[in-house]
């Protein structure tokens, strides 16, 4: 696996934050995601030897923590919040109107491969829900219309 | 009688026009003077004031900050961690994302102070996954605080020193649980472990002693140092002290985060005044006041019974609204302050869909090493899924509280009784609607949110 | 045979019975002693203890101390120390005893924790016992019966797995069947040392793991089956052979190396199935090798010999015996004794050696232990040679010595018990020059070449005692009747002693212990009656000068050759 000079950099610095290397597990996965949009085995492999530890070490933590994922999503992901506060104001209408946007199903790369739509447990920003996550940035009382709007911005970027 | 006015204490600044979340600003702000002036004073008093305050942790349990302190083993040689709890996951509380992304370095200064009376050399910032501005802000203001000798090596020019590291988590709800977050820490699936042994205060992070705080709570701490623990007591209620931030969501006409000195606002005031009452042609049916594992109440429910006021017992016969919001009010009335979430549901939402959607939300969550809160939550999301997308049986209510009774109190950690409390409590204040789901489905409201 | 110092004891209290365990002693074991049942399937005691499975929840409580003067706070009803009951549950397998602990396991507290327990791990569990290699040997169905409610009350779909998985060469996973108690996965990781298995996923769809790519190929993954509580890790080789209800079980040895491994070697009707480590926490806890659990497949080996033959001819044991006592008296006489022999053998091959005045000479195998369960040395009895006197000191590396005598012509005829002298070093020209009187097993290139070939049985066809690395010698019987044309060796051994005019010293195991009680020093106070199924330890000091060839193991510090090589 190559990883860019930035990356591997920052791989060795964040090591140096703990006493226990195998700490620094999650914080490579991170940065590997980053980088390369996904887990593949071969990053597993990788993470494991550079951290002294079994493959199976780092295999059991991408499967249980949902942010690390082992194939490749759209260009852009969108993560809408389920649970509670955010369903009761409608996130399950601004779901299916992300999906319907992009002819998509939950959790697959949309047929013009822009995106995947995601249903998220809790976001942690309930006083202005519904939320959705578009990548890293937070998207506040997203309804079924500012949906439309945001999936137009993301068509508009596209087409560039 | 008309709600008092808000305490900021916490959220003095935040939403303040022009206040900016870098070091300049705090600074301008009085910012690293509490600091300062405390490392003049010896690590055992500062413990001491904290222990004086009563404060009590703001992440869920409520446990008391001071004690938790001084349980800690200082005679093992080993090194103290202090891990910072910003796994902030439990639904209907967004508190410390503001904290995080306005006002990094009020929690900084919190941290610090507490690290200081701890004498821990190295702290870890267990910030949730789902916020990546979060972690990048917190890890620019530790940058700006280390290069101005806030913290890291020779703090302050003290000789003592601390370094603060930014640790992302990757989107798992158990990782809020202190024992679960350190085997998460230590790059490990976060199975909670079973205590005893593993007391966090002896057997840690990495098998050390360690203190694990709330983003919340290490605020708080910066305030008791600044006006000393027994200044601080006087706010809010007799054990039930300081501020505390309410983050209200759901069908109010004003959600949002309110912080009020504790136990001096009630439910009624909050809900009705703060946030404006329930969104037009509604009313109240529900309200969870603690994040979504707490137990529900409902609204024209009444809770009676004697309860301490002073040193003499008083009886009280509350509604809903007459509950002030505190830890002990809460548990009294049979559910709890817990995160400070509090999530309104009003009369368009089905009870059956609702815990529909709470159930699926736990049984995602269980992390799986235990057996009965891992089959337990799963059999329940799949009961109330049925329900709402296929039959759903008159006794599917006595069967659902009936296996959350089988978890509540015989799992490893607290995620059983989370995960049961809802359950428990929908069941006991809206059975009939559980027995009579399955008839009335048909006429269900057109346009009411789907849950489930 | 020095007993350890005699430890702590704290008293509890358990169902309203006193009870004193040494301290350290959870409440699982606690209980055990006194004969309460606690149930628990992720508990084993010799893994580190993780408390998921929640099925041994008891109810707890401590004597009642005032918290101001730390005085004893009485019950005026019973006059006793008051009980502080805690209102939760508690796991026995993390609980471990204190002075005056008290635990019910009997209340309805604690027989609705179990109801409950099992009822969870029974809704996603596929209920297909009729064709469980499990059945009848099932923790979850013991419990089930045991604890259980006994009916069901889910109704909705069950979560669906990964069947039939390959997890190595020998382990089949069924992952519908597993509880997720992860004993298998500590095993690996705190025994094997082969940290490949894993959970992926979570909550109730968390899977047991082999990492992709990998194998749980090590030579104990077969432990894991052993240890699973459920039918979800099952043994390849046993899989769908027999109801392990059918099978009878026998106490044996493993013979692979100088560990000897405490066994049990189930057969049915003559016909042995499988063999699973016996429990023994001074020489193997609870486990054994892979390869010590394919031995039984020599039994009924293509190449077992089944009928006494005099040069290639076929014939009747009393003539072989004749035959071989002719050879044995012309004199010129070398024995090739063996450390696979049990200490019965032995004895009667040294008194066979006297008494023919031939020098004996023994074969060593020696090869890299692993640490854990095989040593350096490969015989399971080299020890048990030492103590009878059959030989007094260790094995060369080869039977050069004996090879150069053949060659002299010193040495004429060759009593080989048990060896293949061309295996081990004798060349083909110099088996031509000598008479070979072969007894063994298995045809080789010396029962080829041998004038006189005696039958003889395997380790599971007979009984006997080894004295392992520790010096500990521990017994075996037989599992099975041997082939219809072989004999027990110490029938030959003193058949041949008979004809060759030698004193008699017995013909079956408790004929000759008598003899070695009388003459043996190490081992004059035993019989084989006496000696416990966990073996005895004998005093090695007068063997303590040698240079034995064994590491460290599990339960053996090893300051021998392997360990000095490093």
């Amino acid at each position: 696996m190559t990883l860019s000079e930035d990356t591997l950099r920052r791989i060795d610095e964040v090591i140096t934050h703990y006493p226990v290397k195998r700490s620094a597990a999650l914080p490579l996965l991170h940065l590997v995601q980053e980088e390369k949009g996904f887990i593949a085995p071969e990053a597993v492999a990788w993470i494991a030897q550079k951290l002294g530890l079994e493959p199976i070490n780092i295999h059991e933590l991408v499967t249980f923590y949902p942010m690390f994922r082992q194939k490749p999503i759209g260009r852009r992901h969108i993560k809408v919040c389920r649970t509670l506060s955010c369903a009761i104001m409608g996130g399950y209408r601004t779901c299916a109107e992300f999906q319907r946007q992009f002819g998509t199903e939950l959790g697959a790369v949309s047929p013009d491969g822009e995106v995947t739509v995601e249903f998220v447990e809790c976001l942690a920003s309930c006083g202005t829900a519904p939320v959705v996550m578009i990548d890293d940035e937070l998207h506040e009382k997203v309804g079924p219309e500012k949906a439309r709007e945001l999936s137009e911005r993301i068509k508009a970027e596209a087409k560039r | 009688m008309a709600a008092p006015e808000q305490k900021r204490m916490i959220f003095r600044h935040i939403d303040e026009p022009g206040y900016t979340n870098d070091l300049a600003c705090y600074q301008r702000n009085g910012g690293y003077e509490v600091m300062r002036k405390a490392f003049q004073r010896k690590p055992e008093e500062l413990i001491d004031e904290v222990k004086k305050s009563g404060l009590r942790g703001r992440g869920g349990a409520g446990f008391s900050c001071g004690l938790k302190f001084s349980l800690v083993d200082r005679k093992s040689g080993k090194p103290i961690y202090l891990v910072v709890n910003a796994d902030e996951s439990e639904p209907g509380t967004f508190k410390d994302r503001y904290i995080i992304h306005k006002d990094p370095h009020q929690l900084i200064e919190g941290i610090m102070i507490a690290c200081f009376a701890n004498k821990v050399e190295r702290t870890f910032i267990y910030i949730r996954g789902e916020f990546p501005d979060g972690a990048k802000i917190l890890e620019k203001a530790i940058a700006e605080a280390r290069a101005a000798g806030f913290c890291g090596p020779n703090t302050l020019g003290s000789g003592y020193g601390c370094e603060i590291y930014v640790h992302r988590g990757a989107g798992a709800y158990i990782c809020g649980e202190e024992t679960g977050l350190i085997e998460s820490l230590e790059g490990k699936r976060p199975y909670p472990r079973i205590k005893p042994p593993y007391y966090p205060a002896v057997l840690g992070l990495y098998q050390c002693p360690t203190i694990v705080n709330n983003v919340e709570t290490l605020c708080h701490v910066k305030h008791i140092a600044d006006m000393g623990g027994e200044a601080y007591a006087k706010i809010g209620t007799p054990n039930n002290t300081g501020t505390r931030i309410l983050c209200v969501s759901g069908h109010v006409q004003r959600p949002g985060y309110y912080e009020f000195e504790v136990g001096k606002v009630t439910m009624g005031q909050l809900l009705n005044e703060v946030c404006g009452g329930p969104l037009p042609g509604r009313t109240f049916k529900a309200v969870i006041p603690g994040g979504s594992s707490a137990k529900v109440l409902r609204f024209g429910e009444r809770f009676k019974g004697k309860r301490k006021a002073g040193a003499e017992m008083v009886e009280y016969d509350w509604g809903v609204e007459d509950i002030p919001m505190d830890f002990d009010s809460l548990a009294m009335i049979g559910s709890m302050g817990g995160s400070g979430g509090v999530i309104v549901m009003d009369d368009s939402v089905s009870m059956v869909e609702a815990l529909g959607n709470i159930n699926a939300f736990y049984s995602h969550e269980s992390c799986g090493q235990c057996t009965p809160c891992r089959e337990g939550s799963l059999w329940m999301k799949k009961i109330t899924a049925r329900m709402v997308h296929g039959e759903a049986r008159p006794e599917d209510g006595a069967l659902l509280k009936s296996v959350a009774d089988q978890i509540a109190g015989r799992t490893i950690c607290a995620f059983g009784e989370a995960c049961a409390w809802p359950t428990q409590s929908f069941i006991a204040k809206f059975g009939d609607e559980f027995k009579g789901y399955g008839a009335g489905k048909a006429q269900r409201p057109q346009g009411a949110a789907e849950l489930v | 045979m020095i007993q350890p110092a005699s430890p702590e004891l704290v008293t509890v209290n358990i169902d309203g019975r006193e009870i004193s365990v040494p301290k350290g002693t959870n409440v699982i074991e606690a209980a055990k002693r006194a004969t309460i049942d606690i149930p628990f399937y992720c508990y084993h005691p010799k893994l580190t203890v993780v408390g998921n499975c929640r099925m041994c929840l008891v109810e707890m409580g401590l004597p009642a101390v005032d918290p101001a003067t730390k005085a004893p706070v009485m019950d005026p009803a019973t006059g006793k120390q008051k009980i502080n009951w805690s209102p939760r549950p508690t796991i026995g397998c993390a609980t471990n005893v204190s002075p005056g602990l008290h635990i019910r396991t009997t209340s309805q507290m604690v027989k609705e924790c179990r109801e409950g327990v099992m009822e969870f791990l029974l809704i996603n569990h596929p209920l297909d016992c009729p064709i469980c290699d499990q059945a009848g040997e099932c923790k979850l169905q013991e419990q089930a019966t045991g604890y259980g409610r006994g009916y069901s009350r889910f109704i909705e779909e069950k979560n669906v797995k990964p069947k039939r998985t390959q997890l190595g060469p020998r382990v089949t996973l069924d992952d519908e069947r597993c509880i997720l108690c992860s004993r298998c996965i500590r095993f690996c990781k705190e025994i094997a040392k082969d940290d490949v298995l894993g959970f992926t996923d979570r909550g109730s769809y968390s899977t047991l793991t082999c990492y992709p790519g990998k194998k749980l190929e090590n030579n104990y993954s077969l432990n894991t089956v052993d240890i699973c509580p459920v039918g979800a890790l099952t043994s390849t080789d046993f899989r769908f052979k027999m109801r392990v209800w059918f099978l009878k079980q026998a106490t044996s040895i493993d013979t692979e190396s100088s560990v000897g491994a405490n066994t049990t070697v189930w057969s049915r009707e003559g016909v042995i199935y499988r063999i699973t480590p016996r429990e023994n926490d001074a020489v193997n806890d609870a486990w054994m090798s892979d390869s010590g659990r394919l031995l039984y497949k020599e039994v009924r080996a293509a190449n077992r010999l089944a009928a006494p033959a005099i040069s290639g001819a076929g014939s009747a044991m009393e003539f072989a015996v004749r035959a071989a006592a002719e050879l044995l008296r012309k004199g010129g006489v070398a024995v090739v004794g063996s450390g696979r022999s049990s200490v019965e053998e032995q004895f009667l091959t040294k008194k066979l050696a006297a008494a023919l005045g031939a020098r004996v000479h023994l074969v060593s195998r020696t090869a890299k232990g692993d640490g854990i369960l095989i040593s350096a040395d490969r015989n399971p009895n080299v020890r048990g040679a030492l103590v009878t006197g059959l030989v007094d000191a260790l094995p060369g590396a080869d039977l050069s010595g004996l090879g150069a005598a053949i060659d002299s012509g010193e040495v004429r005829a060759v009593l080989s018990v048990g060896e293949d002298l061309a295996a081990a070093g004798i060349g083909a020209a110099q088996l031509a020059k000598v008479a070979v009187v072969y007894m063994g097993t298995h045809a080789d290139a010396t029962s080829a070449a041998a004038r006189v070939v005696i039958p003889t049985l395997t380790v599971f066809e007979k009984h006997g005692t080894f004295v392992n690395q520790q010096f500990r010698i521990q017994r075996f019987a037989a599992a099975v009747p041997g082939p219809a044309g072989a004999q027990d060796d110490l029938l030959v051994l003193s058949a041949l002693a008979a004809a060759v005019g030698a004193p008699a010293a017995g013909a079956d195991v408790g004929s000759v212990w008598r003899a070695i009680a009388r003459e043996v020093p190490a081992l004059a106070a035993l019989s084989y009656a006496n000696i416990p199924d966990t073996g005895l330890l004998l005093d090695a000091g007068p063997w303590a000068g040698l240079a034995f060839a064994e590491g460290d193991s599990l339960h053996h510090k090893g300051a021998g050759r392997e360990a000095a090589r490093g």
